[in-house]
């Protein structure tokens, strides 16, 4: 009955959390010679996730056995994308810092919204279970 | 959990901007210095900063989040020192010559002003990791 109980919020949650320190680097790496910006594509992680809804996790019981596809591992490094600039500098950098804090607080609206999602369904869990 | 990371990036930048505005601070305090050979003239310094990548490109099934910035060195400007003629000057050379600095105070402090918005923005990302962290940890509550 538990095995679900978050829905997208849960995997959402994930994502955007590994999004702050992606977008965290660009940022940081605002003035380095060479840096590229990356992110994260939250548009088609979400499509992965919704075309197969409700997917259980593969059970690995041995190291050997192979990573589940959709719905199972977040991206990691090789699987980011790079921004193309609107205006890229001379010194080869890429980060834009007016987009990379755009971004960045729209992805923080993100987190905030799922984890709202998330304490709204412990606290209907709560009522449910307490019986009022 | 690679919220926590961010604290090690953006703490590497402010690290980073911070040694740039030291530097810079240096170049704007000498700017006036002079020395009685060109090579004993004081020469405007640079950091060179580079993204932590090494240990990520040998193992990109790395986590995605978390590249810091990396502290290259400083390095010093090649432009030649500025050459007076003041033949009443203490440190004056035998034809009457003094090599003042060549650092350039207008680049010094567009590199000032960038240094410090970016240091701003290094502290606002990590606030809001913080904040977000902290609602992270009441979940439920």
């Amino acid at each position: 009955m538990f095995k679900n109980v978050f829905g997208i919020h849960e995997r959402s949650l994930l994502l955007s959390g590994e999004r702050v320190g992606v977008l965290a680097s660009n940022i940081a790496n605002a003035d380095t010679p060479h840096y590229k910006a990356r992110d994260i594509d939250f548009q088609s992680v979400l499509a992965g996730e919704q075309s197969t809804p409700g997917a259980l996790p593969m059970a690995r019981t041995d190291t050997a056995h192979l990573a589940a596809g959709p719905g199972g591992e977040l991206p990691t490094l090789a699987e980011l994308k790079y921004r193309i600039p609107f205006q890229p500098s001379l010194d080869g950098n890429t980060v834009e810092a007016p987009v990379e804090q755009a971004k960045f607080a729209e992805n923080q609206v993100r987190y905030q919204a799922s984890l709202m999602m998330i304490n709204r369904r412990i606290s209907s869990i709560e009522n449910a279970l307490s019986g009022q | 959990m690679s919220l926590f990371k961010v604290f090690d990036v953006s703490g590497s930048a402010m690290t980073a901007q911070s040694v740039r505005l030291n530097v810079t601070a240096s170049n704007l305090a000498n700017a006036d210095s002079v020395a009685s050979t060109p090579d004993a003239a004081y020469r405007a310094r640079h950091p060179v900063f580079a993204a932590q990548l090494q240990e990520l490109t040998a193992n990109p099934d790395l986590d995605a989040a978390g590249v810091g910035v990396q502290m290259k060195g400083v390095v010093q400007s090649a432009a030649e020192p500025v050459k007076r003629f003041h033949p009443e000057h203490p440190l004056a050379d035998a034809q009457g010559f003094v090599y003042g600095s060549n650092v350039n105070p207008v680049e010094e402090l567009t590199n000032m002003i960038s240094a410090s918005r970016s240091f701003q923005s290094s502290v606002e990302v990590m606030t809001s990791a913080r904040d977000l962290l902290l609602q992270t940890s009441s979940m439920g509550r």
